[in-house]
């Protein structure tokens, strides 16, 4: 099968329809049908269906309202076969007819609803009840459109595995009778960090590649980005939504100056600033303003981000705001007490009181547990001792982070630089 | 990807002084009220007429300022968007999607935009091995963004 083959075409055509509107369709499928699963099962069968009819008779006008009402169809009739539920019958038969009454202007009348529903989805898929990998991954498949194949290729799991997670994660959601709803009170802080945990797992997965060749990969990058959007308009009231918004955004401003053109990493300090993506810096600046606007605290992703905006503001390393960022992770650490946020704060603290001062934190946080087999912090003390002078220790440090890293690139810089205390 | 989304300009919208009809402004808001709930939109504007701009021309060394307006209105734009989608299919899915943005018969054009990746290849040998010395002499940091 060729680009130009005409059946080609048009399948490639349906993806793109289907990562426009699965959301969409899932979601307003789970509101009729009070089962994420079984919704998605019939928005993949029209889907199918889609694949099969399409390439004959060509893509509808309204792709998103076709699937929707094919896939209604099949839950009719799904219900009539099972003869269950006489009410929610009824139900779908009028949804059905409205949806086919107001399909030429599908999205205006009912742009409310669509979000809402939107939001209930982002809720469902990422509850509590399902173990962080599982929500990942049913997130990217839900809200992200993302293929099973796609996922098992970004986590570089194998894609039966990934498969019956997705399973799994729908069958505990029906089990536990998980309803399909926005939480409020005080439910919504906690479920809200459970949400925005998922995206900036996706986020990380991509950015910083925890196994594997590749230092980077982008794409899982741009899914979080686009599913942190979503976000920040689904629910524009929330200051840590836009604060874990613009962190992305300011981060991935820099992922064409993180890997040097062999491969290996390139620290934030020795980046090429002018190859910093202005446009995305841009929308990072406003995502933390917009998160002002909405409240005068500060939560850990909004600290997050205003860090990160230090970095983005310096034009060059030197005019780095290192006091700033030193009281912005004391703050951080305060409010999420973590010896990961104390180390990068001793990071901060090198920089502007030099590298013993910071080597004493970092001499104290060796004694905590939670921090073993953590390669940064070997790496980051064999540094300030580089620094400092002391190679011996610093090539023993250097050598034990490259130990520990499970990233290969990461790997042969730290040896690199083990070596490189050898010669001194 | 990254796609430059390049709405053509018109006669009409070459006019001096001319303003976008209300009507098409509202559903072009509606529009673009859409791209970005889906998280698609990057950036966007929307160009004056060519009357109110210049070029500059180069040849060798010598630069020519020519002042606007400029005739062949179908090679001119009225206005881009950016767009941050999976695929060019999903670009020319949402493009469907976009109301007519003239009265009459409007072009809009898909661009990609080019990715670092696609320069890789013109860094040379010594570019990268100056950057890798370099490397092992600067201060490392825990902060990876």
């Amino acid at each position: 099968m060729s680009a130009t083959d005409p059946h080609h075409a048009t399948h490639r055509t349906i993806e793109a329809v289907w990562r426009i509107e699965s959301s969409r369709v899932i979601a307003g499928l789970t509101r009729l049908t009070r089962d994420v699963g079984l919704a998605e099962d019939l928005a993949q069968e029209a889907l199918v269906a889609a694949l099969e009819q399409w390439p004959q008779s060509g893509v509808p006008d309204n792709p998103a309202a076709w699937l929707t009402a094919t896939a209604k169809r099949r839950a009719i009739d799904l219900f009539r076969r099972n003869a269950v539920a006489e009410r929610k019958y009824e139900e779908l038969g009028r949804e059905l007819e409205v949806l086919e009454q107001t399909m030429p202007d599908l999205s205006s009348t009912l742009d409310n609803t669509i979000s809402d529903d939107l939001l209930r989805l982002v809720f469902i898929s990422c509850h509590p009840v399902l173990s962080t990998e599982s929500r990942a991954a049913l997130t990217l498949r839900l809200l992200g459109g993302l293929t099973t194949d796609e996922i098992a290729r970004a986590f570089l799991t194998p894609e039966p595995t990934i498969a019956q997670r997705i399973v799994r994660a729908k069958r505990t959601l029906a089990d536990k009778h998980i309803p399909f709803e926005v939480p409020r009170g005080p439910d919504l802080a906690a479920r809200l960090s459970s949400v925005l945990e998922v995206i900036y797992l996706i986020f990380n997965e991509g950015y910083s590649a925890t196994a594997g060749d590749d230092l980077m990969r982008p794409t899982l990058c741009e899914d979080a980005l686009r599913l942190g959007r979503i976000l920040a308009e689904l629910t524009p009231r929330e200051p840590e939504v836009h604060g874990l918004l613009g962190l992305m955004e300011i981060q991935a401003s820099r992922t064409r100056t993180r890997i040097s053109p062999t491969g290996e990493p390139i620290l934030l300090l020795e980046q090429n600033r002018a190859h910093w993506d202005l446009l995305l810096i841009h929308r990072g600046l406003t995502a933390i303003d917009r998160a002002h606007k909405t409240s005068k605290s500060r939560g850990p992703y909004l600290l997050q981000a205003e860090i990160a905006a230090c970095h983005a503001r310096a034009r060059t390393p030197e005019e780095t705001d290192w006091p700033r960022i030193v009281s912005l992770y004391t703050e951080l650490a305060a409010l999420t007490p973590s010896p990961i946020v104390e180390l990068n704060r001793a990071v901060a603290v090198s920089m502007v009181h030099g590298p013993q001062a910071a080597l004493d934190l970092v001499e104290a946080l060796a004694t905590d547990p939670s921090l073993d087999g953590y390669h940064l912090l070997p790496s980051v003390r064999a540094d300030l001792l580089y620094k400092l002078g002391r190679y011996p220790e610093a090539r023993h440090y250097f050598q034990q982070a490259a130990a520990l890293t499970r990233n290969t690139r990461e790997r042969a810089l730290l040896l690199s630089r083990a070596a490189a205390c050898q010669t001194r | 990807m990254r796609f430059m989304v390049i709405v053509k300009a018109t006669p009409e919208s070459e006019k001096e002084g001319a303003l976008p009809d209300a009507q098409m402004l509202a559903e072009m808001g509606k529009f673009n009220e859409e791209l970005i709930k889906a998280g698609v939109v990057l950036a966007m504007d929307g160009l004056q007429p060519s009357s109110k701009g210049a070029r500059v021309k180069f040849s060798g060394k010598s630069r020519t300022v020519v002042d606007g307006p400029f005739a062949e209105t179908k090679e001119l734009i009225a206005g881009f968007w950016m767009w941050q989608v999976k695929s060019l299919e999903e670009a020319i899915e949402w493009v469907k999607r976009c109301p007519n943005p003239h009265a009459g018969d409007s072009e809009i054009e898909i661009r990609q935009v080019f990715e670092m990746e696609d320069f890789a290849p013109i860094l040379s040998q010594e570019e990268i091995q100056y950057k890798v010395e370099k490397r092992a002499e600067l201060p490392n940091q825990a902060i990876k963004r």
